[in-house]
């Protein structure tokens, strides 16, 4: 009796692993848009559109190319606030990490950069450099940039003494040091500050677009919420959801893997 | 320059290893003082074989770190071996491997620049490492992982070799190995050495030269030296030569 009912059991089992993380994905994110399509229908308001709706907000912008434009226009800023906060954030955060009075003395500048509000920031940037991209983009990196401090001279605080001096001692110079023995050890640093970065400095970027910016997504959300269309802002932000996701796949996480491949395998759970 | 040791080959450094360490104070987390070395002074002649040995914490570790630069504030004066192109290789406790680098790559990267392309088919082959060159030091056991960290200091062709307990926590047998890897290595380029190590029937093996330091703050003991040839060492001669010291430097065993 017991062996009739354990061999279904793990057969199930063995199904359920084997159709692996890919379904239990789509499962779940079609369990989301089930609970928003019914709220939506029990709602019957122009606040919450249904799915098709917004759809076809969708195709309404995808058709005139309209969308696009916005959304290159919004990730040229991301990515240029992106690579300027962590290059300009990566560079203090380790000189940081490796200097103790340089660190004692700016630690106050960060913790105060730390806690302005993102809108002061922004606002700021507006009035000294007036209505324009470079304000745009500095205001977005100026915003990370104390983030990508913190984290990387958390990593320069780690690195380990024994491969320093053995590195002194094989006389590897400057620029063998930094290539082979000090970065590679901050390159989980590196990713656990990108993976912040990027989700943080889109949001901040909708801000800056929406303050002073005629084009991005930003604008056009700020436009529609003065049309009162919920349905377009929500096609625009899923669009640009999608484009970051597909970022992550397709660049992050390929890079993350190869510049991980040195580390022994976990076993899969 | 007087030398006590037996004639030596001429390669490696033409001019001998002098070390001369009259103090060495580390600050202790409780802002005392420690006095780790008193006095130690000695010479290893050029591609000669020197150890030290003594008891836990009397400051080997800390002559060697001396030795390698990597501790600049002490007082004395040090003369290393010149000739070559001067460089000094370091085996340490740990095998120091860069972890994201390949056996390979975790070599050559000593290299210097001039020699970058270096033919290292005969160094891997000596070491049993032809198969691993592609391999990561984490799928390394740890003899390997020191037969790499040897490769990597014989590479470099060094004019002066430093070796921090480089057999400590492996099995007798993989040790006894390695011992022999590590002489076999040697012997085909015989470069100035100096090792530290706990074990004496390891010293009485490898070295020309024994130097037996005191308790801490170190000061020297004694030097013992050694004429006979390391491929006469057997396990009788071993045996009276280590019964012998031990009758002169009691507890050493």
């Amino acid at each position: 009796m017991a062996l009739e009912l354990d061999h279904p059991v793990a057969a199930e089992r063995s199904i359920a692993s084997r159709l692996g993380p890919g379904i239990v994905t789509v499962a779940s994110l079609a369990g989301l848009l089930a609970i928003w399509w019914v709220a939506a229908i029990v709602a019957d308001s122009r606040v919450l559109p249904a799915p098709p709706a917004v759809v076809e907000a969708f195709w309404r912008d995808a058709r005139t190319g309209e969308l696009f434009f916005h959304l290159a226009m919004t990730l040229m800023r991301v990515a240029g606030a992106f690579v300027i906060a962590m290059v300009v954030g990566s560079a203090i955060g380790i000189l940081l990490g490796m200097n103790r009075e340089a660190n004692r003395f700016f630690d106050p500048w960060l913790i105060l950069f730390l806690n302005i509000p993102a809108l002061v920031v922004i606002v700021l940037a507006y009035i000294w450099f007036g209505l324009n991209e470079a304000a745009a983009i500095g205001a977005i990196a100026v915003n990370k940039i104390p983030n990508v401090v913190v984290t990387l001279r958390e990593g320069a605080r780690a690195l380990d003494r024994d491969l320093e001096e053995m590195a002194k001692v094989y006389r590897f110079g400057w620029t063998k040091t930094l290539r082979h023995v000090v970065l590679p050890q901050l390159q989980p640093y590196f990713a656990a500050a990108s993976r912040s970065g990027i989700s943080l400095i889109w949001k901040i970027a909708l801000v800056v677009e929406l303050l002073g910016r005629s084009n991005g997504v930003g604008f056009q959300i700020n436009l529609y919420f003065q049309l009162f269309d919920v349905a377009a802002i929500l096609a625009y932000t899923l669009a640009f959801v999608a484009v970051m996701l597909i970022i992550e796949f397709l660049l992050v996480q390929p890079f993350e893997a190869h510049s991980t491949r040195w580390r022994p395998k976990r076993a899969r759970g | 320059m007087s030398n006590l040791s037996k004639p030596t080959p001429p390669a490696g450094g033409p001019s001998a290893l002098e070390v001369e360490i009259r103090g060495k104070t580390f600050r202790g987390a409780d802002g005392g003082d420690v006095r780790a070395i008193e006095e130690i002074a000695f010479k290893v002649a050029p591609a000669s074989f020197a150890t030290l040995i003594g008891p836990s914490g009397c400051g080997k570790t800390t002559t060697l770190r001396i030795i390698l630069g990597l501790d600049p504030d002490f007082e004395g004066r040090l003369r290393l071996p010149e000739g070559g192109a001067g460089r000094v290789a370091a085996v340490f406790q740990e095998p120091r491997l860069l972890p994201w680098r390949s056996v390979e790559e975790n070599v050559r990267l000593a290299l210097p620049d001039e020699d970058a392309g270096r033919d290292l088919d005969q160094l891997f082959s000596i070491l049993g490492l032809d198969e691993m060159r592609s391999r990561y030091p984490s799928e390394l056991s740890l003899g390997l992982a020191r037969r790499v960290a040897l490769a990597r200091a014989f590479a470099i062709r060094p004019s002066l070799l430093v070796l921090d307990e480089p057999f400590v926590s492996l099995d007798e047998q993989t040790a006894t190995r390695l011992r022999k890897l590590l002489i076999d290595v040697w012997s085909a380029r015989p470069t100035t050495a100096l090792m530290v190590t706990h074990n004496l029937r390891e010293a009485v093996q490898l070295s020309d030269r024994i130097i037996f330091l005191t308790e801490r703050p170190a000061r020297i003991r004694g030097i013992h030296d050694i004429v006979t040839p390391h491929a006469e060492r057997d396990t009788r001669w071993r045996e009276t030569t280590l019964s012998a010291i031990a009758k002169r430097y009691s507890g050493v065993l």
